[in-house]
């Protein structure tokens, strides 16, 4: 019985960082139903720069974490400014080639300067101290990460429900042209949700970098948090948490019961069963169009 | 009407042409709304009424290929959109094209996005539940599950959030009941009695005339005919054509025909 809390409590603990990707990617979804799949390659770029921030230079982790975040907002703004908005009449197809075209050629430029070997940054946490409810262990990291991840969920989804500005970006994805008759500028709009997403991603990237720290950290976390956004509907910020849980628990569960190479396939095979039941994914409210 | 000799005139629009990639459409137009009008756009299916309207709000790119539009004495063609909204036209654009998966209230908010004013948008909200009671009954409901009517509705409200100067209409009449028909056209008389210059563009030429003080003919993107509303509802050939009035026997049809043509 401990053992399986245990299994349960850890897969939501690691299905928080899945979370944080997948709250990242339904963000720039919702506003401009871009599958973004560079992001978790943005994220490896602000973390590698924090890493520097840190190890090279030796700058606290006052300024060193937050000079990432602001990074990441500024490399969001960039990307959709310099390279998507380049896109002239945009079709899903051609952005999700764009994307995965930033995510080659971010994840090139890391492993180009720092290399490829697995690199360890120093975090204001140990991810081997670990805080015990009765025989259920979690580590501080894991904790924080549980917490962080419903923290931002809860404040993106204030935000977008009740803020004028969140508003505007749900009314840019409805309808850009009637966004823009509004006074909207749409494109101002679209780079800040980059900015915002890019932020979100970050903030899991240092939250998995004091783990595992290579240039292929971000991969499986951003397929996962794809995963659980899809299970959540795509647009659903509390659904692709409670998708990026789902996914973490089922996962540990395989792997502790069943086959630990095929731990990973497993969100996968939740994905085709979720989308052959419920094509519109578990939490999405979508009305549908009358003709 | 005879009064009005020292009318401001609010948008200039000069020889403007638009195209869409190869296609013609706008073949040298020239219109001025004066201040405090309402002056109708009236004209067959596919003769450019929506693309004059769409080609001052910036909205196909690259648009008006020739000629220049001013709004109050300010060039405006070439610019974005947001810019010309945010000099004070508002556009309530053909087929509705309110925010869906918005509520009424959300979508409503939209249309104040550039103001600030608090106590004044609350005060609008009220107005505009006034004029449309059924939106205040769905406030919070989706606006993509409004009926037609209801979303028609949603648009003129959302675009008067704004405050405009003046108001586009883009066929505000199109798919409503009777009831709601002379209902809207009630409203949009209202509305310009509160101080809002209007372009109303309607295929509806007996209710648009009615309540209009000038009134154009476009045909194959050119304009045939200009005067004030009540020469035009005099005129034969526009009760012929555009009302459905015959006066003379069918005899004579005809030599309307050509005499129509004669106006290309
Ligand atoms: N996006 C477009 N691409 C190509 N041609 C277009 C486009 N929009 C309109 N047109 C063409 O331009 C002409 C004018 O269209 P417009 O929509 O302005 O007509 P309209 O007078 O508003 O007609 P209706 O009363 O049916 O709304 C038509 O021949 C139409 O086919
Ligand atoms: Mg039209």
């Amino acid at each position: 019985m401990g053992e399986l809390v245990q299994t349960l409590v850890s897969g939501i603990a690691v299905g928080s960082s899945y979370a944080l990707m997948g709250l990242a990617m339904v963000i720039i979804y919702k506003t401009s139903e871009v599958i973004n799949f560079a992001q978790g390659e943005m994220a490896l770029l602000s973390v590698f720069l924090t890493y520097m921030v840190l190890e090279y230079y030796h700058f606290p982790f006052y300024v060193a974490f937050p000079s990432a975040l602001a990074f990441a907002l500024l490399l969001g703004f960039f990307l959709e400014f310099a390279v998507l908005r380049r896109a002239k009449e945009p079709n899903v197809l051609g952005m999700i080639i764009i994307t995965i075209g930033l995510e080659m050629i971010l994840m090139g430029f890391v492993s180009w300067k720092f290399g490829a070997e697995p690199k360890t940054m120093r975090f204001p946490l140990s991810p081997y101290d670990s805080l015990s409810l009765g025989e259920i262990f979690v580590s501080s990291l894991e904790a924080l990460t549980f917490v962080v991840a419903l923290t931002l969920m809860t404040v993106l989804f204030l935000f977008l429900r009740y803020s004028k500005l969140g508003i505007a970006m749900k009314a840019t994805q409805q309808n850009k042209m009637a966004a823009r008759l509004m006074g909207i500028r749409t494109n101002r709009i679209l780079m800040i949700t980059w900015g915002i997403s890019s932020l979100v991603g970050c903030t899991a990237g240092l939250l998995i970098a004091p783990t595992i720290m290579q240039p292929y950290m971000m991969w499986d976390p951003m397929l996962k948090g794809f995963a659980a956004a899809v299970l959540g509907g795509m647009t659903s910020l509390p659904g692709s948490v409670f998708g990026a849980y789902i996914i973490g628990v089922v996962e540990n569960l395989f792997g502790g019961y069943v086959s630990i190479e095929f731990k990973s396939a497993v969100a996968f095979f939740i994905i085709v069963l979720v989308l052959c039941i419920k094509p519109s994914g578990l939490f999405a409210r979508h009305y549908v169009k009358k003709v | 009407m005879e009064s009005r000799t020292t009318l401001k005139t609010l948008l200039e629009i000069k020889n403007i042409e638009t195209f869409y990639g190869l296609i013609y459409a706008l073949r040298g137009v020239s219109l001025s709304v004066q201040s405090g009008t309402i002056t109708a756009i009236l004209g067959a299916n596919g003769a450019g009424k929506s693309t004059i309207l769409k080609t001052v709000m910036g909205l196909i790119e690259d648009q008006p290929d020739k000629g220049t539009i001013e709004f109050m004495g300010k060039r405006i063609d070439g610019k974005e959109t947001e810019d010309i909204v945010r000099m004070g036209i508002s556009y309530v654009p053909e087929g509705r094209e309110v925010f869906e998966e918005l509520t009424v209230k959300e979508n409503l908010l939209m249309g104040a996005y550039l103001r600030n004013d608090r106590a004044e948008i609350r005060k609008d909200f009220e107005q505009i539940y006034e004029h449309f009671p059924p939106l205040k009954a769905r406030e919070n409901q989706w606006a993509g599950t409004l009926s037609g009517g209801e979303q028609q509705m949603l648009s003129i409200g959302r675009a008067l959030m704004n405050r405009p100067t003046l108001l586009f209409l883009d066929e505000p009449s199109l798919g409503l009941s009777p009831i709601l028909v002379n209902e809207i056209f009630k409203i949009i008389k209202n509305i310009n009695s509160q101080g809002v210059t209007i372009l109303l563009v309607e295929q509806n030429a007996r209710m648009a005339l009615a309540i209009s003080d000038f009134g154009l003919i476009l045909e194959n993107g050119r304009f045939v005919m200009k005067g004030t509303a009540r020469d035009l509802m005099q005129d034969k050939d526009v009760r012929e054509f555009y009302m459905g009035i015959r006066s003379e026997e069918s005899a004579k049809g005809y030599q309307r025909w050509k005499r129509k043509k004669r106006w290309r």
